[in-house]
């Protein structure tokens, strides 16, 4: 059984269905991907997957139990966290207040301690700015300030939206390589690209989202040399 | 240690200095001059409740002045002779509150998917429709009066004590407007003690994270829904106590005290202040009922001595440069006269270019 099992999910925006009805699976210890073009339904999808949106038809179970209409801050207290597009940082706040805002949801303060110390190992740059204001931080460190973040829940599941748009292809693949030390940590990861090639890279097995619907699927390795995804997302 | 004992000294400077302030203000400026010093405290009560929703939850209200005719309301129906009904002020003032804090969150209910410009039309909306409310509520069953406003409207007593006229107490004769000032300014800093502990709680942080990115919020965890309705619900319950002693204090409540543009003085003091700053919140409330006063005061004697008659009469002149000092401020200061060191940092970052990617 899967940590994640989504079948036949629908989301609707008033009249317009974003998403068609799409399955998926994500099992434990794995990262996969969605990839897609804009509008494709990806972010509809993770939206809907964290609590944020309700599903106009469709069923989500996550560790085996339905979490339809469970609302964000309840799922995050059972390990399924979401880091959201743009980052989503709180710009007034330092550094080390935005972390301590992550780890809302934990109580403990030594459990505390050690999530903040494992995010300063993995990201240096965090601990050096940790009173450094979070909007005076570069796209790149936002992004790293917006990962830690997540981590500082503690997830089981992390939903990851587009966590490279508008970065500098060197700060892309320094969030690729943090990406990959958090799923090596035993974080179960569903990530959202644009970036196909990247996240094929850093997958095991990945989705392609087409209006609304799942066209392909497959293991990274496939996907990455079938015809279409290379002519379409691959260039 | 020794750190210690000047700040005990402060306090205890700062607290004689309060208590005696009633005292000079009479003496030296007369006793309307009193009456303004009690009407500075209630909108700073006032504006530390908006600060709540405004400056902490980033919720922009306009209708914010319909707690406090709540609480003024639920307060002068209950002890004023228009139903008859007497109650004591201990148990009527936090009735009003509670009663506020339900009609906030009943504000904040379906509100909460709205945010900035919505926002303000909804909470704009509701603080008229709670004023026309109490015009009307006279027929077929007369609740509140109408227009007229509820009159004789009880003044604070315990036991033998009334607050309504001069006591003597230890040989020294106070005023029924010093008298109100002690109970004020007791609530005032009561108040203000609340806000301090909400600032730094848990459910302060969470605010703080609302304001800033509410999907970043929820996904940090934060019950988005109950936090914001907290917030409407704190907010609206310290208006609903300024409202009560409004009441007791000016014996007569009548809906034209909680128009619109009571609603827009609370958001100017806590804007002009310094949004989210406690300090400055209370500055702001303290300039924008003590200014216009003194320009009451100076603008006609000014304009006789320079022209030799009133070119322009008091009431315009007053909101001209009312107008003109919120203009010069929002310019030169636009986090406020005294900004929250957060605030400040941000409007810094804002003046620097643009960070790399």
């Amino acid at each position: 059984m899967s940590l994640l099992e989504v079948r036949g999910l629908q989301v609707a925006y008033g009249g317009i269905r974003a998403v068609r009805g799409i399955d998926l699976d994500v099992p434990e210890g794995e990262v996969r991907c969605l990839i897609g073009a804009n509008g494709a339904g990806k972010t509809s999808t993770l939206k809907a997957l964290s609590g944020l949106l309700t599903p106009a038809a469709g069923g989500i179970r996550y560790d085996g139990q339905d979490i339809v209409g469970i609302p964000p801050h309840r799922l995050v207290r059972q390990g399924l966290a979401m880091a959201p597009e743009g980052r989503g940082i709180f710009g007034r706040l330092t550094v080390l207040e935005n972390l301590q805002m992550g780890a809302y949801s934990q109580t403990g303060s030594a459990r505390i301690q050690s999530s903040l110390e494992r995010v300063f190992e993995l990201f240096p740059r965090l601990a050096e700015r940790r009173r450094q204001t979070a909007g005076t931080l570069s796209g790149g460190e936002q992004q790293m300030l917006s990962l830690g973040r997540a981590l500082m829940a503690r997830p089981r599941l992390l939903l990851l939206d587009e966590p490279t748009m508008g970065l500098a292809p060197r700060m892309v693949s320094a969030v690729f390589d943090a990406l990959r030390l958090i799923a090596g940590q035993g974080v179960t990861l569903l990530l959202v690209e644009q970036n196909a090639r990247m996240a094929l890279r850093l997958a095991n097995y990945g989705y392609v989202l087409e209006s609304g619907t799942v066209a392909l699927q497959g293991t990274a390795e496939t996907l990455a040399e079938d015809p279409r995804v290379r002519e379409a997302y691959l260039g | 240690m020794k750190r210690r004992w000047t700040l005990w000294i402060a306090y205890a400077l700062l607290a004689a200095a309060l208590a005696a302030l009633p005292f000079l203000v009479e003496q030296n400026l007369g006793r309307t001059w009193v009456r303004t010093l009690d009407f500075a405290l209630l909108y700073i009560m006032l504006a530390l409740g908006l600060n709540i929703v405004v400056g902490y939850a980033g919720l922009l209200d306009l209708g914010y002045i319909a707690f406090y005719a709540v609480g003024a309301y639920a307060y002068a129906l209950l002890a004023s002779p228009h139903f008859g009904i007497h109650g004591p002020f201990w148990a009527l003032l936090p009735l009003g509150a509670m009663l506020a804090a339900l009609f906030g969150a009943l504000l904040g209910a379906p509100t909460l998917r709205l945010r900035g410009d919505y926002l303000a039309i909804v909470t704009l909306g509701f603080g008229e429709i709670v004023r026309i409310f109490l015009n009307n509520l006279n027929a077929p069953v007369n609740i509140t009066n109408g227009p007229q406003g509820v009159n004789l409207v009880d003044p604070i007593r315990l036991g033998n004590w009334s607050w309504g006229r001069s006591q003597s107490w230890l040989g020294v004769e106070f005023s029924s407007a010093q008298l109100y000032y002690y109970v004020f300014l007791a609530l005032a800093l009561l108040i203000i003690l609340a806000s301090l502990r909400l600032e730094n709680s848990r459910i302060g942080r969470a605010w703080e994270a609302i304001r800033e990115d509410e999907v970043a919020a929820a996904a940090m965890g934060i019950n988005t829904r109950n936090i914001k309705l907290l917030a409407f619900a704190m907010g609206a319950s310290f208006g609903g106590v300024s409202g009560g002693l409004f009441a007791s204090f000016q014996g007569f409540v009548s809906p034209e005290s909680f128009g619109l543009m009571e609603s827009i003085t609370v958001l100017c003091m806590v804007v002009l202040g310094g949004m989210g700053h406690i300090p400055g919140v209370i500055l702001g409330a303290l300039l924008l009922t003590l200014m216009p006063e003194v320009l009451r005061h100076t603008i006609v004697p000014l304009q006789k001595t320079l022209f030799g008659q009133v070119v322009v009469d008091a009431e315009a002149a007053r909101m001209l440069l009312f107008g003109l000092a919120l203009i010069w401020a929002m310019q030169w200061r636009p986090a406020g006269l005294w900004p929250s060191p957060t605030r400040r940092r941000e409007l810094a970052r804002r003046q620097q270019p643009e960070a790399g990617p």
